[in-house]
């Protein structure tokens, strides 16, 4: 959370609550049926609309901010879609326009594509996992083998966010010449993609086979030398939004957390009056602001290309999702039953958080990471 | 420099380099980590470092210019301190005498203790201390029973103090008594500002479990002070006892713009980190170890990165005064969870030093035995959480036996 907020970000903001409110309340998170879709193209076009895939793309491009600064702007919205527990492809597709803005320039150009995601007219994902391991993107055993004309590129990619419902797939592969990333249409002939099941209701996964899958010379996202770098861009965007979208489900589980302690009574008194319970509420309001902080501090150095960012979105990733688990599980200990029931709404946040902690590298990777980016 | 013209930071932050490169002795890395804070000699240094900032015009930097400061900003002193990194600073003189002790007679003194109390320590010559705790009681501060008592003009000071840091070095130091026992406890207190030298005063150095001797015990016996001594007002001693506590919270948590350089590593890690012990281990290659040292870290830049957030935010009313409980809290849980992750690198090695040296491994282990002084001093986290539960979150206050009943009729425990 932002301490100020310009008149601009307020209204960003604002518009982002409403349209979610109307499209996705929560109950429908929960009523979803076994393969019911979580989310619609059309209410995602809306939300492109109000410039949800927009912020971090320059404006030649199709893109801009309201503050001018664009990875604050994102960040404030995946703090606003965290607090709904937003279905919709907003990680996956601004991850892929990340990447795709970051290697503009080198390689192949995909300024068309660069403008039909932000305008929310394609959706794009990010297939990076493979079947059965961890946090490892460098070790992609998906491989691209030059044809001559192109590539063909083989194996199998899953968790893979929005995979069924994506038009394209950015996919990190092996080459010759060492990792690279690809854009491959989900419609290409080879590509079959299947569901997967997903702890978080409201982010549909995917399993992403590839056999013998022939794309153009243009499909290349820069250049295999330069992947590293692209990749670390999509990785510091990827953890900020989880980071964001974290302390936007904290904020609003805990001020209803807080709420019940007033409200609920036992033996004659509310529960925020027996000391055992305050000092965990203190404990849990402590974590939040350091998680606001430590969020916020990366935001900062994302943003304006601190040789630190790298750092700081891991120090966040790592501390964030811990204490989100923390704080979340302490809120459903402090309602009780009810709070381990599918009526009450502390599961959708608890499922998006887990989510959120496993995947781009878990709190332990974060830390491992840490370790290598300070030469110990 | 006038305050009509106030010097931009950056200039500040270049004309600062400069001096400081021409006029700080700068710290020997190769010397051992620092001492425990109960050095002599270490306050002497102190006092000779104070006196080259004052001559350079480079002390009391958010201290009004009429006390003696440059009645600058706290982005000033933040570009300061940035640039201290790598030369010696005084910074035994941070808390609690510019931070803590000055602060608080900026806030209430009359105008001539700040004249001469305020300007004295930037100049190099006073070190201050506080005579706050009692040996009755840790957290019911109000409830101490160190009396002061009036004779004709004279206030008569009869009682025992304890965990007054570093008070030996000190010149003067702030002490709460009782000087009305026919009302609520809060009521009848009055601040004095009291001479270490004063007749009637004993004073003993308490052994901590890392054989720290920085804390002290004083005994009153008789002191004698004149009218002048009161800050504040007679019998609203507590109003200054607030001053002083919100000042520590937001010094120990590391809020306060009277600081003035880094302290370095953390005290409770004995100048040794889990980084540190890693590499003099030979585990740096170990998953696990590489795990805790990155836990470490970003548990170090989360409390860095929260002290900047929640110091923003009090100073701009974004959040209430209170909040300055939440960097007290989060202050001992970083310090701890370091505590801890040094010894879990150090392993087996922890139980033993080096020779007859404690080493680096031997520091960890020391370090842990006074690993609950994160959470003890400065108020205890316990009651940091009530502050923030009932401060913050304006849930009910805990029920209290003593509130509104004349402090001489509330129950005490035998010692």
């Amino acid at each position: 959370m932002e301490l100020e907020l310009t008149a601009d970000q307020k209204l960003f903001q604002a518009s982002a609550r409403s349209l979610l409110e109307k499209d996705s309340p929560l109950d429908r998170l929960r009523r979803l049926e076994v393969g019911e879709a979580a989310w619609d193209r059309a209410s995602w076009q809306r939300g492109a609309e109000l410039g949800w895939a927009a912020t971090i793309v320059p404006e030649e491009l199709g893109g801009g901010s309201v503050s001018g600064e664009g990875v604050r702007d994102l960040v404030l919205l995946a703090e606003e879609l965290g607090a709904g527990v937003a279905p919709g492809p907003f990680l996956p597709v601004n991850v892929v326009l990340a990447g795709l803005v970051a290697a503009h320039g080198t390689g192949p150009d995909h300024s068309a594509t660069i403008e039909s995601l932000a305008a929310g007219e394609q959706v794009a994902t990010w297939a990076v996992y493979e079947p059965g391991g961890q946090w490892a993107p460098e070790a992609a055993r998906v491989t691209a083998t030059p044809t001559g004309e192109g590539w063909r590129l083989d194996g199998t990619k899953d968790r893979v966010e929005a995979g069924l419902e994506a038009d394209l797939l950015l996919v990190t592969a092996t080459t010759p010449e060492g990792l690279a990333q690809f854009l491959v249409p989900t419609a290409a002939a080879g590509v079959t993609t299947s569901p997967q099941w997903a702890l978080d209701l409201s982010r549909p996964l995917a399993e992403v086979r590839l056999e013998g899958v022939v794309v153009g010379a243009d499909a290349l996202v820069g250049t295999p030398a330069g992947t590293a770098e692209v990749l670390e861009r999509q990785l510091q965007v990827a953890l900020l939004i989880q980071c964001a979208e974290m302390c936007g489900g904290l904020e609003k589980m805990f001020a209803l957390t807080v709420q019940w302690g007033f409200d609920r009574y036992s033996f004659g008194r509310p529960l925020a009056s027996y000391q055992a319970l305050k000092h965990r509420y203190a404990d849990m309001r402590t974590w939040l602001e350091a998680c606001h902080a430590t969020t916020q501090a990366a935001a900062a150095a994302v943003q304006s290309g601190s040789p630190d960012a790298p750092l700081l979105v891991s120090v966040a990733k790592s501390f964030v999702a811990e204490r989100a688990q923390w704080i979340l599980q302490d809120c459903v200990q402090l309602h009780g039953g009810i709070g381990v029931t599918w009526e009450h709404d502390l599961h959708l946040y608890l499922r998006r958080a887990t989510s959120d902690r496993a995947l781009y590298g878990t709190p332990e990777d974060h830390r491992r990471r840490l370790a290598d980016l300070s030469s110990l | 420099m006038t305050t009509a013209e106030t010097e931009s930071v950056e200039s500040f932050r270049a004309r600062a380099r400069t001096w400081l490169a021409e006029n700080m002795p700068r710290l020997d890395p190769d010397l051992p980590p620092p001492a425990l804070g109960d050095d002599d000699e270490e306050w002497v240094r102190a006092r000779e470092l104070q006196k080259i900032l004052y001559a350079g015009g480079f002390a009391g930097i958010c201290f009004p210019q009429e006390y003696g400061g440059l009645g600058l900003t706290l982005a000033h002193q933040k570009a300061f301190t940035q640039e201290t990194a790598g030369y010696e600073m005084p910074v035994q003189l941070n808390i609690p005498t510019f931070s803590i002790v000055a602060a608080t007679i900026l806030d209430m003194g009359t105008e001539e203790q700040k004249r001469e109390r305020i300007s004295a320590a930037i100049r190099g010559d006073e070190v201050f201390c506080q005579f706050l705790s009692e040996p009755s009681g840790g957290s019911d501060l109000a409830g101490l029973l160190t009396r002061a008592e009036l004779d004709g003009d004279t206030w008569i000071l009869n009682g025992q103090k304890t965990w007054s840091t570093s008070a030996y070095a000190a010149d003067w130091g702030l002490c709460l008594a009782r000087t009305n026992w026919d009302v609520p406890k809060h009521r009848g207190l009055t601040m004095f500002l009291v001479p270490t030298t004063a007749p009637g005063l004993h004073m003993n150095r308490v052994k901590m479990v890392n054989g720290s001797r920085e804390f002290c015990e004083e005994f009153f016996t008789d002191v004698q002070l004149p009218a002048s001594a009161v800050v504040g007002e007679v019998n609203d001693g507590w109003a200054v006892a607030s001053r002083q506590l919100f000042h520590e919270r937001n010094a120990v948590g590391g809020g306060s713009p009277y600081v003035s350089g880094l302290a370095g590593r953390p005290r409770a890690l004995g100048g040794q980190s889990p980084f540190t012990i890693a590499r003099a281990t030979g585990r740096a290659a170990e998953p696990g170890v590489r795990e805790r040292v990155g836990e470490w870290l970003a548990v170090e830049t989360v409390q860095n990165q929260m002290v900047a957030r929640v110091s923003r935010a009090i100073g701009t009313g974004a959040l209430p005064a209170p909040a300055a409980s939440l960097l007290r809290l989060f202050h001992a849980e970083a310090m701890q969870r370091g505590t801890d992750l040094a010894m879990d690198v150090a392993g087996a090695q922890v139980a033993a030093g080096v020779g007859t040296e404690e080493g680096v491994t031997g520091r960890a282990g020391v370090a842990y035995l006074s690993r609950q002084g994160a959470s003890l001093g400065g108020g205890s986290s316990e009651m940091a959480r009530n502050q923030i539960s009932e401060r913050l979150l304006g849930m009910p206050r805990e029920p209290a036996a003593d509130r509104d009943v004349p402090f001489n009729q509330v129950k005490r425990g035998r010692s």
